[in-house]
């Protein structure tokens, strides 16, 4: 920016010269030429550029401090549960915002202080280092192997077979205690996959109500949750069970059902399928009435509802298990049995 | 030191302060051996050298803002009421875990900034080890000697995601939860054991009441354990190997050139922490990370629509999505090969990238140590292959948000999803052969720049008339960077009979490394570099063409 005020005898002799190309060599114009020399920069030349950036880097060395004064003044001025509209971020935390902003500048700008210390101040000549192989040299290497060799022989390690083979069966049979210690991890698995809460005589329960259902209470189109009467969320075993039980209830025409065991199992057009994707048991939620279609929202599985909820896409392996329902005698809707099969994804024992 | 007193007259006869205490602490840690091998110690620049860099800082980031976390954070699965500060979740049954996440965001002072600044910095290490790693690949930095280390950064990778993953499941959210849920049903689908590992691992039935205190020993301790181990391991093996570098003059396989690491490179890197810490903090000021508030608590039988996993998990989200449900029953068991095959997929999708190192140096037979990078250009197959796996990886991660690219971009979910079933095998051997393409043809520009200089632009009637464009000829510096490379020929199977004259029985791997060097060096996927006789043939002649 300014290079005629620079003295002259701070001028290097040969700035400028490296750019022109030079004469290959005859011998072999691709040899390498070694290290091209060191280009100045202004700071090394002009004492007043090197002023500059040293100013530079103080300054935001100094912004630095100012922003952790920032920081702390907004910790303790602004109330923690005010928010306010920042364009576009729109409605945040206030203080979230000031203490995330101070201390990003706080540390920011130590850091382009040091790198701007780096690049104009500090030297920036390249230097070069040497390398040495990593693997040893002969003399090392043959010390080594004898060394060990020595040290395995002095260990009778080699003769005395019976110590040999004793200690790696020693060693071999001591982890079986660590795997046994894991063993209370949790219980066997035995046939908790296949039991549900369902089972004959259990009311549905509306999951938004909380009251048991008529067929009446279910239009047709509409989609209903539904849990066994009896489970209630302060339950201790609530997410297990609902984990299992949850139900979802649907209305169709009883025309319009395809699937025969279907229709046997369902009253009145109302049929109630596991909410539990038979992939990897993410709960149902989305439903499409005109094709009676179900989709999982986490992998897109679809059944089609009115098909014994056979998979018409997406990653599920097999249809959602249907709950045979009834009504009881005060008109209520029923479970007749537990599920037939195991809800959720499938397992190696599911068969 | 006796004469200290007398090298320090300023200060009464004694030596400075932090001499005497680096002088007490050489008497017992031997620091002096330690620092003159390595204060000095040149590191090359390169802007991509910066990346492995951000992996570093941003896991020091993750690990000061976890410990602050852990003082507030409560891994518990005690159901409890909320009654905090947030109003629109008062009265609600949550976990204990949920409920502390809570108080973390809205009542500790700060504590939303540090959770945020913890998630975006996981975010970043993630992106920044993926990127990093494919800056190694390209450039062949794995080669001989760092095989190990291309290792130790493959596994703080595949670690890395698992620490995330246990990381975002703590707060017991309705979006994690999902997650866990996902991940217990890829374990049932495990054959023979899958059952017992899903009881074994949730303590029972899912969700069961112990998995946010495992997850949480596995994510405070178990899992960044091993990680600092690597990372200190990597780091080692780093200043002992010396850094690589790109060819250029004064640059050779002996050598490394470049800044010292007092002061530069202490100023630089160091410097570098605060930039990066201080870009993420604000990040964390500025933008949101799973609001857990607006998510609501786990509940098995709830879920929210466009359920997403942290980014690094997508791939494999992508893997499960796009896999057709296949089941098979035979004897009264089920092989759920709709979820087993993704599973094994992605591990040995993984293991492919870890063990490239290996297969090639298998290919070249090469036994020497490597300390100049490659251009990506000159090592057309290695490139090739590294684009078809991003590209693979990159289909599965659009998979893994099907529903996400089907709603933004108003296309069919089954579209999506099929296009992903057929990119994934169709997508990478399109990628390969393109950008084999591409490196062949950068490889070709050299060529010609090397033997008829660089184009001036500046076009130059002649005095009958014809049009030329004027080249000029390269320096030497960029003649010689430009034809560093060395170019390998491919492998021959030796003389099939022996020195006998008896017919010597060829083996499978020898003609299959035979096959692979003639993929990887053969006349198809290499242009020879110019030659010292080439070149003076050419500009000895006339001048400019």
């Amino acid at each position: 920016m300014s290079s005629q005020d620079i003295p002259e005898e701070n001028l290097p002799a040969e700035q400028g010269g490296t750019h022109v190309p030079k004469p290959a060599d005859d011998k072999n114009p691709f040899a390498d030429p070694g290290l091209p020399p060191h280009e100045h920069r202004i700071q090394d030349i002009d004492e007043r550029a090197a002023k500059r950036s040293e100013r530079a880097v103080a300054l935001l060395f100094t912004v630095s401090m100012l922003a952790t004064l920032g920081f702390i003044a907004s910790f303790v001025a602004i109330p923690h549960d005010k928010s306010i509209y920042v364009f576009p971020l729109g409605h945040i935390n206030a203080m979230n915002f000031a203490l995330g902003l101070t201390l990003g500048v706080a540390l920011f700008t130590i850091g382009a202080g040091a790198v701007h210390w780096a690049r104009t101040l500090m030297s920036d000549e390249e230097v070069a280092d040497e390398r040495h192989p990593i693997e040893a040299d002969p003399e090392t290497r043959a010390k080594v192997h004898a060394d060990f060799k020595q040290g395995a022989k002095e260990s009778v390690i080699g003769r005395r077979k019976l110590i040999r083979n004793t200690m790696l069966g020693a060693l071999t049979l001591m982890p079986l205690s660590g795997v046994f210690l894991l063993r209370d991890l949790g219980p066997l698995p035995g046939t908790k996959l296949r039991h549900t809460l369902w089972s004959k005589g259990k009311l549905l329960v509306n999951m938004n109500t909380n009251e048991p259902m008529r067929p009446s209470d279910i239009g047709v189109g509409s989609l209903t949750f539904a849990k066994p009467e009896g489970l209630e969320e302060h339950d201790h075993d609530f997410q297990n069970e609902i984990a299992k039980a949850a139900l979802m209830i649907i209305r169709l025409e009883p025309d319009s059902i395809k699937d025969k065991r279907e229709l046997e199992w369902s009253h009145e057009g109302i049929v109630a399928y596991s909410k539990i994707c038979t992939h990897v048991g993410c709960p149902i939620s989305l439903y499409e009435q005109q094709t009676h279609h179900a989709l999982c929202p986490c992998h897109q599985s679809t059944f089609d509802l009115a098909d014994g909820a056979r998979v018409i896409f997406g990653p599920a392996g097999h249809p959602l298990p249907q709950l045979r329902i009834g009504v009881n005698d005060e008109g209520y809707l029923e479970a007749l049995s537990d599920f037939e099969e195991p809800v959720g994804p499938a397992f190696w024992e599911r068969g | 030191m006796s004469t200290a007193a007398n090298d320090a007259p300023r200060s009464r006869g004694k030596a400075p302060a932090g001499e005497r205490v680096a002088d007490w602490a050489d008497g017992r840690l031997g620091i002096y051996s330690l620092a003159k091998a390595n204060m000095r110690k040149i590191f090359p620049d390169h802007w991509s050298f910066m990346l492995g860099e951000v992996c570093l800082y941003s896991f020091i980031i993750i690990i000061l803002t976890g410990v602050y976390l852990t003082l507030f954070f409560h891994p518990s699965m005690n159901e409890v009421t909320y009654h905090g500060s947030y109003v629109p979740m008062q009265g609600q049954l949550m976990s204990e875990a949920y409920k502390s996440t809570l108080d973390i965001s809205f009542d500790v002072r700060g504590g939303l900034l540090i959770r945020q600044i913890h998630h975006w910095a996981a975010i970043i290490f993630l992106a920044g080890m993926f990127v990093h790693m494919m800056r190694v690949f390209f450039t062949g930095a794995f080669r001989k000697p760092r095989e190990i280390n291309w290792l130790f950064g493959f596994l703080l990778f595949v670690l890395g995601m698992f620490t995330g993953f246990t990381g975002y499941s703590l707060p017991d959210d309705l979006l994690s939860g999902t997650g866990v849920r996902f991940t217990q049903g890829a374990i049932l689908s495990v054959p023979i054991v899958g059952t017992y590992i899903s009881m074994f691992l949730f303590g029972g039935e899912f969700p069961g009441t112990d998995f946010v205190a495992r997850f949480y020993s596995i994510h405070i301790l178990l899992l960044p354990g091993i990680m600092l181990g690597l990372v200190v391991g990597h780091l080692i093996l780093v200043f002992y190997h010396k850094h690589t570098q790109f060819a250029g003059p004064g640059k050779t396989n002996k050598n490394v050139v470049g800044m010292p690491l007092l002061p530069v490179y202490m100023a630089k890197a160091g410097g570098f922490f605060f930039l990066v810490f201080g870009v993420i903090a604000a990040i964390a000021g500025i933008v949101s990370v799973n609001p857990i508030w607006a998510i609501g608590p786990y509940r098995p039988d709830q879920v929210s629509t466009g359920a997403q996993p942290d980014w690094y998990m997508g791939f494999a989200e992508g893997l499960v999505r796009a896999m057709p449900g296949w089941e098979i029953n035979f004897w009264g068991h089920t092989l759920v090969l709709g979820v087993f095959v993704p599973l094994v997929i992605f591990g040995i999708f993984l293991a492919v990238i870890a063990l490239y190192p290996f297969i090639e140096s298998w290919v070249t037979g090469d036994k020497r140590e490597h300390h100049i990078l490659d251009r990506p250009r000159n090592a057309p197959t290695r490139t090739a292959f590294g684009v078809a796996w991003v590209t693979a990886y990159l289909i599965m991660l659009v998979g893994g948000g099907n529903d996400i690219v089907a709603t933004h971009f108003h296309l069919s979910i089954n579209a999506v999803t099929w296009f992903v079933r057929i990119g994934f095998f169709l997508g990478p051997v399109l990628a390969f052969i393109v950008t084999k393409r591409i490196c062949l043809g950068l490889q070709r520009r050299d060529r010609d720049k090397v033997l008829h200089g660089r184009e001036s632009g500046i076009i130059k009637r002649l005095p009958h008339g014809e049009f030329i464009e004027v080249h000029e000829p390269l320096s030497q510096d960029q003649l010689h960077t430009l034809t560093a490379h060395e170019q390998y020929q491919p492998a021959e199977i030796g003389p099939t009979v022996d020195e006998n004259g008896v017919q010597r029985k060829v083996k499978g791997s020898e003609k299959l490394r035979a096959k692979l060097s003639e993929a990887y060096y053969g006349e198809d996927s290499q242009i020879p570099k110019p030659t010292v006789e080439e070149y003076k043939e050419i500009t000895s002649g006339h001048g400019h063409h």
